[in-house]
């Protein structure tokens, strides 16, 4: 194995400098700002989806080919690449996929204080989850499983934005089983198409 | 392996830093490609081909900097292609690099991968504003974080596993010269001490962020019969892609990674690769990864690979199955080239040229990379001996 | 070499897709191709595509599109940070290994949510070049007043170039420019956007997309009435730095054209990936076409430029007119980089 500091025989010669650099002070870094806009597209799917919000409600996708909602909806199954446009309104209601207590600070949420729990939120009726803030407890009482319901911000300050939810707080009741918790409790649902934890009575 | 042979002729590496200010992006993958040809003992005009990846174009803030680099990778009036598969780009540039050879399109192939984030802002790049998605997580340990508590929870695995992961993994990268992390006064209770940063990540437990470049030179049978030193046999490749967020994904284990895991073995003719492989390089830019990688990869059983970190399978010191006796993602991190390190550390292995890391006798061995949302898989299974 | 064919090929293209995002322009035309051959995502061996992060202002960019292609069961897939004719080249290679009978590519772009010329910018030298953030257009015309005033080419010539686009482009359902009854002199009238390049000199920006399916040999028979057979693919790089490079040649357009075969028969039509009349004047040379050959029926890259999908373009173009018998033999081009830096030449043929 070669030396990492001796520079491979190939680099290791000698640069000699043409003389009017001899005694110039040699650059050893440049600055280059960068600044470029973008005018982000949302898509037909995300912009009722955020526009949702500014109405209290959550929306999701469900998908032709066996009915699982999707949220946020993105107008495709990406199991399958079909694409998806039904409409579904979803309970503010759900349980805790999994979570993290983060102890660093989110650039852009000053908001923030960490610790602070970010979770994988799986609303009823939702076949996956998708991301959310939990509080209204302590940081060490949540849990895989556990049941939420989202917390608004007042009517009078609700945007076309996931940030509507302000976050999500236990509602008290049991938790799900941790083997029905998350994205992995999904099973194909009957040949209605309809969900298959709504199937079996659960959550 | 159907087509062409395909040997592993030389590998080249940088010097993993968190700064590499000494050179430019140019300087930089000359000097792992150089590297690279002197261990091959090949030079420019042998190589046909030139396939780079590295991961995103905003960690340097230039667009495709390959077309800058053509030059100073000897590249210019050959083909040169340019990969990106997120985390898992080192080891899919090496796969596309391996089928050009495969497909006996081109005998000799010049791979590299690199990264020199401190070129840019990594955090910056990662954090450009999206309007329409909530920011509710804090960077990729933000997001795999949940993902370990599952493993956590159904593994029943005691809390320390990943600090014993991240102790041996430093341990390592001390009898690696290129390693980037030195921790030479590191202790176990060091690890356990430091700083939650995305619980149950601890600060310990995560990978650095490196400066670096790593090269491989692919040769057909023919090259590889030719050389005067050890080569490495390739005996498999695989690539699986899963998307992100679906419906009974099981993000833990996904499925991809089995399938993959699944087509490397057969095609390498694995059939228990516990006994048959001997190293191992797994992508494991957090501790908690190696126990679910080794069951995933089929090592060990589900929800029982924090055994073999527990008892020491997987230490260099002893082990039956080393793994990244090189250190590891954990010990330096040149993203897009961190990939293609694990690449080349499986072909060192059973060159027999790790150095002080060498696993003796090793005949076999993996290597493997992931990226995205453990999403992204690539792999390969190298040998002393040709298929 | 197996014999391997375009079975199937989907694009759209417009000049601002202002209210879709990639992933759901992507949907209708992977499903496009695959329903037309009767495949399933399942059937297909290998996925390679190609975009930019640059383009869409988001690391990771590409992670997203995959929700376009269904993915469940896990693929065998790949991506490129370059052209989508790249990710064909690369696709190519995995049949050539024998390891995948059939393959998917896709390339995607939207230059509308930024600014591309600028954009482009970053893709110079990032010490010497790049920090003077030079237009994409204000490079192209460095190359075009060489070729202009070492007598290479006149501005007639250039302008012709222009109005031949706009003439095949109408009609053509992905063309974002087109004219019918454009002239030489109303070129020529036009006031230089960066001098010597006119509003017509200059690829029309579009947004789109692209998707090609790949097949070999007789699985590909048996896939579609007439494949498009690749003869030959190649593709080659030129130094980066403009100062060294003779801007008024592409060397690794001829070369590759070469090592693809292009001039071992006669061609009937060729589609370009020139950005600039100025590049196809070039391109014209350097892949020694000959003089009464018709270049680009669609109105070529220059009447519909969707970057990172452009060259993946010109194949699925060709590749059509040869399935539909509009042609027996054709080159189709792919550019990257700037002044002509990577190019990739890919010979098609009927059988």
């Amino acid at each position: 194995m070669s030396d990492p500091d001796v520079p491979p025989s190939a680099l290791s010669g000698d640069v000699t400098l043409p003389a009017v650099l001899r005694d110039v002070e040699p650059v050893r870094s440049v600055r280059t700002p960068i600044r470029l806009e973008y005018s982000v597209t949302a898509g037909s799917a995300a912009e009722a989806y955020l526009r949702a919000y500014a109405e209290k409600r959550i929306v999701g996708h469900r998908s032709p080919v066996d009915g699982a909602v999707f949220i946020p909806p993105r107008g495709v199954d990406p199991r399958y690449g079909q694409e998806t446009a039904e409409e579904v309104e979803l309970a503010h209601t759900g349980h805790v996929g999994s979570f993290c207590v983060t102890h660093l600070p989110i650039p852009g949420r000053s908001d923030l204080v960490p610790p602070y729990v970010s979770a994988w939120i799986h609303l009823d009726g939702s076949a996956i989850g998708f991301l959310g803030l939990v509080a209204g407890c302590a940081n060490e009482d949540v849990r895989i499983g556990m049941r939420v319901r989202a917390v608004w911000k007042p009517d009078g300050e609700l945007g076309p934005t996931s940030e509507s939810i302000l976050h999500w707080e236990p509602t008290g009741e049991p938790d799900v089983p941790f083997e029905r918790a998350g994205n992995r409790a999904w099973r194909a649902g009957g040949p209605d198409g309809r969900d298959g934890r709504q199937e079996r009575g659960d959550a | 392996m159907s087509g062409e042979r395909i040997a592993v002729l030389g590998v080249g590496q940088t010097k993993y830093r968190s700064t590499r200010g000494d050179v430019s992006i140019a300087g930089l993958v000359r000097e792992a490609a150089y590297r690279a040809l002197e261990d091959a003992q090949l030079g420019w005009g042998d190589i046909d081909a030139v396939v780079i990846g590295k991961a995103p174009d905003f960690f340097e803030g230039v667009m495709m900097p390959e077309l800058y680099l053509a030059d100073a990778l000897g590249c210019v009036g050959k083909p040169m292609l340019r990969v990106h598969t997120a985390g898992s780009v080192g080891g899919s540039t090496a796969l596309v690099a391996a089928s050009l050879v495969q497909a006996r399109i081109h005998r000799r192939v010049l791979t590299l991968g690199f990264e020199k984030q401190s070129e840019s802002n990594a955090t910056w790049a990662l954090s450009l504003p999206q309007p329409f998605s909530v920011s509710a997580n804090a960077g990729a340990g933000g997001y795999f974080s949940p993902i370990i508590r599952q493993y956590m929870t159904r593994s029943g695995a005691p809390d320390l596993i990943g600090c014993m992961v991240a102790f041996k993994d430093r341990q390592n990268a001390l009898l690696n010269p290129y390693a980037h992390l030195h921790q030479h006064d590191l202790t176990f209770e060091k690890v356990v001490e430091s700083p939650m940063l995305w619980d149950p990540i601890r600060y310990s437990e995560t990978c650095p962020s490196s400066d670096g470049a790593c090269a491989m030179v692919l040769g057909d049978e023919v090259a590889g019969d030719a050389a005067t030193g050890p080569v490495a046999w390739v005996h498999g490749t695989a690539m699986r892609s899963e998307a992100n967020n679906f419906p009974g994904r099981d993000e833990v284990n996904p499925l991809a990674s089995r399938d993959c895991a699944a087509d490397v073995f057969r095609q390498a003719g694995i059939t228990d690769p516990r006994t048959q492989v001997d190293v191992v390089e797994v992508y494991v830019p957090f501790s908690w990864y190696e126990p679910m990688w080794l069951e995933s990869l089929g090592f060990a059983e589900p929800d029982n690979g924090w055994r073999m970190v527990e008892d020491g399978s997987t230490s260099l010191d002893g082990g039956d199955l080393p793994v990244n006796a090189s250190g590891g993602v954990l010990s330096s991190n040149p993203i897009g080239a961190s990939g293609m390190i694990r690449f080349a550390e499986a072909a060192m292995q059973v060159r027999g040229m790790a150095g002080e890391h060498q696993v003796d006798g090793a005949r076999t061995a993996l290597g493997h990379a992931y990226g995205g949302g453990a999403q992204y898989f690539a792999m390969w299974v190298v040998g002393s001996e040709k298929p | 070499m197996r014999d391997v064919a375009v079975v199937a090929t989907a694009q759209h293209q417009v000049a601002a897709l202002t209210g879709t995002t990639e992933v759901q322009l992507m949907v209708p035309l992977l499903n496009a191709v695959r329903d037309a051959i009767g495949l399933t995502q399942a059937d297909i061996g290998f996925t390679c595509s190609g975009s930019s992060d640059f383009l869409a202002g988001q690391a990771f960019s590409f992670v997203h599109t995959l929700d376009a292609v269904g993915s469940v069961p896990p693929i065998s897939e790949s991506h490129v940070e370059m052209d989508g004719a790249f990710a064909l080249y690369e696709a190519w290679v995995k049949i050539q290994t024998g390891a995948a009978d059939t393959a998917l590519v896709y390339g995607y772009g939207k230059s509308s949510p930024g600014s591309l010329r600028d954009i482009l910018a970053l893709q110079l030298d990032p010490y010497h070049v790049a920090p003077l953030w030079p237009t994409a257009d204000a490079v192209a015309a460095l190359q075009a007043r060489l070729l202009l005033e070492s007598g290479v080419s006149g501005a007639g010539e250039l302008a012709e170039i222009a109005v031949r686009s706009m003439r095949h482009a109408v009609g053509s359902p992905h063309a974002v420019r087109s004219s019918a009854d454009v002239t030489v002199a109303d070129v020529l009238a036009e006031a230089p956007v960066a001098d010597p390049l006119r509003p017509s000199d200059i690829a029309a920006e579009a947004d789109g997309g692209c998707a090609v399916v790949l097949a070999a040999g007789d699985l590909a028979r048996g896939l579609c009435e007439r494949p498009a057979w690749i003869r030959g693919i190649d593709h080659r790089i030129d130094a980066h730095g403009l100062g060294v490079r003779d801007l008024t040649r592409s060397p690794s357009a001829a070369a590759a054209a070469v090592r693809a075969g292009a001039g071992d028969d006669r061609l009937d039509f060729a589609e370009l990936h020139g950005l600039y009349t100025s590049q196809e004047a070039i391109l014209v040379r350097e892949l020694d076409l000959d003089d009464d050959l018709l270049v680009n029926p669609s109105g070529g890259a220059l009447a519909g430029n969707t970057t990172m999908a452009a060259g993946l373009m010109r194949i699925a173009e060709a590749a059509a007119r040869i399935s539909a018998g509009e042609g027996d033999r054709a080159l189709a081009h792919a550019t990257s980089g700037p002044c002509l830096q990577q190019n990739l030449v890919c010979v098609l043929e009927g059988e």
